[in-house]
């Protein structure tokens, strides 16, 4: 009951103040899953620019990144916002891993404490939001812990959650099982890097900002 | 290298305030130790988890692997949804089992409806060995 009372209030309070101020929609996501590239697919849709660096090496966004005003429209419908990129959410660094990627060891180190500080900076912001896209790479196994914990930790503070299947344009890509391991949760398959299905994303978003 | 295994008890953290349930977990998985966990902690914690580790990745600590293995109640009838639901909030969560062991021995843990996979380091790199054997002959 208690919590049920303070998830209505948080509601009450999130819809008084969303009329005032940005709407912010956050990237969410393990690292490599393609946030970024989406971020860029969206930025370079509504802006005509991009947002941040993409790179085959994890965590290369290592800090928050916001693009203001973003002004997406479809049909009569349009939609205002803040886009929050966050840097990929992990339980584990070793900067060993960057050194089998090609990387010079004091970068590598370099690399791995920033990545650190860009998942604790991932979690802290978790409350700033009003909508969150989970990006998944649907090649990749999707019951893995740090899904679940995004997913789970977004349902507790009763933040609307749209689920991407990034990447199905790979043969590997399974949408499937991502639609199977969060069956609570609209899923929609796109590829980022080639622009599949954007729209139908688009179409996602605006139904849960309503 | 054996591995060492540590069954930590619901009743040993349900006193334990959110800090002091990761504290006591971290310590364990720092000390080399695999920890069974029996039920799972709140949402919140498991976050906080993931946040107290990245600050304390060093030259030694690479981070935690992580997994909670958790009935599925989708399928079980109301009342006993309903059970689960008042139990859980007078006792804590203790359905379950949560897996966390440091991320230098534990390579992976895969999880399946049916099973649960924990993958060592140097299970990989026997596996690999083993395959090299079968190609040799």
């Amino acid at each position: 009951m208690i919590k049920f009372m303070k998830k209505f209030v948080n509601r009450i309070f999130k819809n008084f103040f969303k009329k005032r101020k940005q709407l912010k929609i956050g990237l969410y996501g393990p690292p490599n899953g393609g946030k970024t590239t989406l971020a860029n697919k969206i930025c370079q849709d509504w802006l005509g620019e991009d947002m941040g660096l993409v790179s085959n090496v994890a965590h290369e966004t290592r800090e928050i990144q916001i693009k203001e005003q973003i002004n997406i429209k479809s049909g009569n419908k349009e939609l205002s916002f803040s886009l929050v990129d966050t840097p990929g959410i992990a339980t584990k660094i070793d900067y060993e891993d960057f050194l089998k990627k090609g990387i010079k060891e004091k970068d590598a180190k370099k690399r791995a404490k920033e990545a650190t500080r860009g998942v604790i900076d991932s979690i802290k912001w978790l409350d700033k939001m009003d909508i969150v896209v989970v990006v998944l790479d649907s090649t990749k196994d999707p019951y893995s812990q740090v899904n679940i914990t995004i997913i789970g930790n977004l349902a507790a503070r009763d933040i609307p959650v749209l689920i991407i299947g990034n990447k199905v344009d790979l043969k590997k890509s399974n949408l499937k099982k991502i639609k199977n391991a969060f069956p609570q949760y609209e899923v929609v398959g796109i590829s980022a890097k080639k622009g599949n299905n954007i729209d139908k994303m688009y179409e996602a978003m605006f139904a849960l900002a309503e | 290298m054996g591995l060492t295994l540590q069954f930590i008890p619901y009743v040993e953290i349900e006193t334990l305030s959110s800090i002091g349930r990761i504290r006591k977990i971290l310590n364990a998985v720092k000390d080399d130790k695999i920890v069974l966990l029996e039920g799972r902690l709140k949402k919140e914690e498991e976050a906080e988890l993931i946040k107290v580790t990245m600050e304390e990745i060093n030259a030694d600590f690479k981070g935690i692997e992580l997994a909670v293995i958790y009935p599925e109640t989708t399928s079980v009838d109301f009342i006993k949804k309903v059970k689960h639901g008042v139990v859980s909030l007078l006792m804590g969560d203790r359905s379950g089992l949560t897996i966390i062991g440091p991320a230098s021995i534990v390579k992976e843990i895969k999880k399946d409806p049916n099973k649960i996979q924990l993958l060592t380091k140097d299970a990989k790199i026997k596996k690999k060995s083993t395959k090299k054997k079968k190609k040799r002959r």
